[in-house]
């Protein structure tokens, strides 16, 4: 019964949708204040519907009722409950839902929160909005129905792929959808304005705080999901250029250069039809995703169970949208020509080439991603993409793109002076020398002299990070009241600019660390062996087989770690083998440090004694999810003072003056 | 400047008919089917991954009675660590032997990724410019071929063996196969 409610309420959603995709629209145009102010009421109606739906599906897997077909395909009653819930956006139908219910979360965000909105304004953004839930609706309904019954019910489920059942791979998918699916308001918002023909001022400081609340969870939902490749999947990598990852990486590239290119809409009401363009481009990438996931185009570890009639579902939507916006794009865009003029040597001018690489990167990636599936189609030979690709093309994007982060931040808008901007990055320029030479000297080796010009590019970044917001408190300059004072009275949106471009300082450090001096061991190791990694001593205590867990047998191996004599833990790696999937997951046990991380994996039995182990040391690895990490707080920092000004543009207009690079 | 406008619709429009001739041209790369299939394994001869061991060259798989598994794999192929558990299962169990095709790959790398998950394999070949696999029509890796005893290739798997593959797709053609 409940389970039939829940299909009746996604039905329902439906129809809402419908009618919020097209009253308010025709009400905005034909200035009908009924029709237009029903947007306001449709949005959160749709919220409470594809709640009900979410509500009855996640109780269906609760209380393990195997009588639908999605419940027991993914779902076994031994499972613990944390992974019986997450189970209900670990598979195709599921997800789906989950991804509907925060489109849905935010149209009623912007209905709720949007007053500051013009009516007609927010109406028409809450069509297109709408649009696209009728699409991923009538979607659901016809190709993925999560409340197909199963008559009779099995006895039990079939469980679900044990690499899921993981507090990592719990929060990864509801993350990186808050993500994704967060620039669908950023494209809404493009196609409104493109539908009004006006982007000025107030439309980006209206796109910015959406755009900024997406970008933060995409980066989260990114270092989630890297960090449980890293610990789960029990090879110490973090980053594998997979077709799926690259899938999440391309919005957030595209992204990162839309909130870059919205502060120049917003101060220097300059690049207003780029802004909208990539509001659009980064919403088709995350269609784009969702497709190449679901379409059984792409083979990968990630991918869904595939089935071409929903890709071709999936394709028919992305035409619509996206083909649809680009045409309004073509059609209205002219309306939009700019004002600001700026020099080469600008703030703009840094975005702009900020702008540049970023979306070459993106390029890069798609190209990379796309390749082999094209050259296949058209018959040219069989090849394959891997990470030299990558490496290749991406890195050297990305070396000039770190060294302008520095650089750009220290620019006046309109005319910057270079040199004066480098004069004040001495300190930055002295960090990266020593620390590219105490590298060079320290760890002298093969690939040295990359490992060294990486390093000092995180260098580079912090000390250059640091040096911008002293020169804004006047630290050194003025005494420490004045400085205090100035750091309070910075806007939060200035110091999320600084925290963000610190954790990219941090994330290269952690990357460049856990690459270039990753130190492994391959052995086979007897009970009461010894070995030596980094400067940690591992002896083996000894092996357990058959220890019990809620539904899997392991084989559990105990480490005694120690370092210069002292002892420091004990890491018990675990082989688990899932009784229900029959499927072995590797369990690694890791130390943790800032250092780094000492990362142990129990292998096979050699039939005589012995174990295969492996043992890796890992250097700095934790900074990369540190940076990462502190790259989102940045954004929800930067986000909490977007709100204070979002409808206050007097506030603003003084508070602009109140940011001028302090150096008058 | 107008050019400009258009220009986003016009790559797109290109890029959607790619994907829709995809789709509809149906090359799902584990359904696609191989012209390779019911033919003699073709001519290739490649040096052994670890110096001083045995190569392997079509003659080694017309040869001996049996039904042989050749599977191309690379230390970069991430598929490939997923079907890897599964390849050492079924070797364990004596299944059939399973020819390894390393494909462009740093042998060191390569060497290094088999200690570390296992070396199924009777014999694992080098093909370090990826010519081999061009023979043999690879799509992508992981690729799976069993041959039969008469050294004639009766499927193709394209995409990692899981143990759901194994014994739904492999095993019923690898009995098949053995008669």
């Amino acid at each position: 019964m409940i389970a039939e409610i829940g299909l009746y309420a996604l039905v329902l959603a439906l129809v809402v949708s419908l009618v919020q995709a097209t009253l308010p629209l025709i009400g905005a145009a034909r200035r009908i204040p009924e029709w237009v102010a029903l947007a306001a009421w449709t949005a959160p109606a749709q919220l409470v519907f594809i709640a009900v739906a979410f509500g009855a599906l996640t109780y269906a897997y609760v209380v393990s009722d195997f009588s639908l077909l999605n419940v027991a395909a993914n779902s076994h009653s031994a499972k613990p409950m944390i992974y019986k819930v997450s189970g209900v956006w670990g598979n195709h139908e599921g997800s789906l839902v989950l991804w509907v219910l925060i489109l849905a979360l935010f149209g009623a965000a912007v209905a709720g929160f949007g007053s500051n909105l013009p009516v007609a304004f927010r109406a028409r953004v809450l069509a297109v909005q709408a649009w696209i839930a009728v699409g991923f609706l009538a979607f659901i309904l016809f190709t993925s129905n999560p409340f197909l019954r199963l008559d009779p019910p099995p006895a039990d489920g079939r469980g679900l792929n044990p690499l899921l059942q993981d507090i990592g791979l719990a929060l990864h998918p509801p993350f990186l959808y808050l993500g994704y699916v967060g620039f669908s308001i950023t494209f809404s918002f493009a196609i409104a304005a493109l539908i009004e023909g006006k982007v000025d001022a107030a439309w980006a400081r209206w796109v910015r705080p959406w755009t900024l609340a997406a970008w933060s969870f995409l980066t989260l939902g990114i270092a989630l999901g890297s960090w449980w490749a890293y610990y789960e999947l029990g090879w110490g990598g973090w980053w594998y250029w997979d077709p799926v990852e690259n899938s999440s990486f391309m919005p957030w590239l595209v992204g990162t250069a839309l909130l870059h290119s919205a502060v120049v809409v917003e101060k220097r009401d300059a690049l207003k039809t780029w802004t909208v363009l990539l509001a659009i481009i980064t919403f088709a990438f995350s269609l784009l995703g969702t497709f190449l996931v679901r379409s059984g185009v792409l083979t990968s570890v990630h991918a869904f169970a595939t089935d071409p009639a929903r890709g071709i579902f999936i394709l028919g939507l992305i035409v619509v949208y996206v083909g649809g916006a680009l045409f309004l794009y073509a059609a209205r865009a002219q309306a939009l020509a700019g004002g600001g003029l700026f020099a080469p040597i600008s703030r703009e001018g840094a975005l702009v080439l900020n702008n540049l690489l970023l979306t070459t990167a993106a390029a890069t990636v798609l190209l990379g991603t796309l390749y082999p599936l094209f050259v296949d189609l058209f018959e040219l030979g069989k090849i394959s993409v891997g990470p030299p690709y990558f490496n290749a093309t991406f890195v050297p994007l990305m070396i000039p793109m770190l060294v302008a982060l520095g650089i750009g931040p220290m620019l006046a808008w309109k005319r910057g002076d270079l040199g004066g901007a480098l004069a004040r990055l001495t300190a930055a320029f002295a960090a990266a020398a020593a620390v590219a030479l105490a590298t060079l000297a320290l760890a002298w080796g093969t690939g040295a002299v990359l490992a060294a010009l990486a390093m000092a590019l995180a260098a580079w970044l912090v000390v250059g990070a640091l040096s911008e917001l002293a020169e804004r408190t006047r630290l050194f300059r003025a005494g420490a009241g004045e400085s205090w004072r100035r750091l309070k009275g910075l806007p939060r949106s200035a110091l999320g600019m600084t925290l963000a471009h610190l954790g990219v300082g941090i994330l290269v450090a952690g990357m460049t660390g856990s690459l270039a001096w990753t130190a492994e061991d391959i052995r086979v190791m007897r009970p009461g062996e010894r070995v030596a990694v980094a400067d940690y001593d591992l002896e083996l205590l000894g092996v357990r087989e058959g220890v019990m867990g809620p539904n899997y047998r392991a084989t559990r191996a105990g480490f005694a770690v120690s370092r210069a004599g002292a002892p420091v833990a004990v890491l018990e790696p675990e082989k688990r083998f899932y009784l229900v999937e029959e499927r072995p997951t590797t369990e690694a046990a890791i130390l943790t440090t800032w250092r780094g991380d000492l990362y142990a994996v129990i292998g096979d039995p050699d039939g005589k004694g012995g174990w295969v182990v492996r043992l890796y040391y890992k250097p700095m690895i934790l900074w990369i999810w540190a940076g990462a990490a502190l790259m989102a707080l940045a954004g929800a920092l930067s986000l909490s003072d977007r709100r204070l000004r979002v409808g206050a543009p007097t506030r603003a207009r003084r508070r602009r003056g109140a940011e001028a690079p302090a150096r008058a | 400047m107008r050019v400009a406008l258009v220009l986003p619709a016009a790559l797109f429009g290109v890029l959607a008919l790619a994907f829709a001739a995809f789709m509809i041209l149906g090359r799902d790369p584990r359904l696609l089917p191989s012209t390779m299939i019911d033919q003699p394994v073709p001519a290739f001869t490649l040096p052994a991954l670890r110096t001083g061991e045995p190569g392997l060259a079509s003659a080694d798989l017309n040869a001996g009675a049996g039904v042989k598994l050749v599977n191309f794999f690379a230390s970069w192929c991430v598929p490939c660590r997923v079907e890897q558990p599964v390849l050492m299962r079924f070797a364990r169990e004596g299944g059939a032997p399973i020819f390894g095709i390393n494909y462009k790959d740093k042998p060191e790398d390569a060497i290094k990724w088999l200690k570390e998950l296992g070396d199924p394999f009777a014999r694992v070949a080098a093909d370090r410019d990826g010519r081999a696999a061009i023979d043999w029509g690879v799509y992508g890796i992981p690729e799976t071929f069993v041959i039969d005893p008469a050294g004639r290739i009766r499927y193709r798997h394209a995409g990692p063996i899981t143990q759901d593959v194994l014994e739904r797709n492999l095993m019923p053609v690898i009995k098949e196969a053995a008669k």
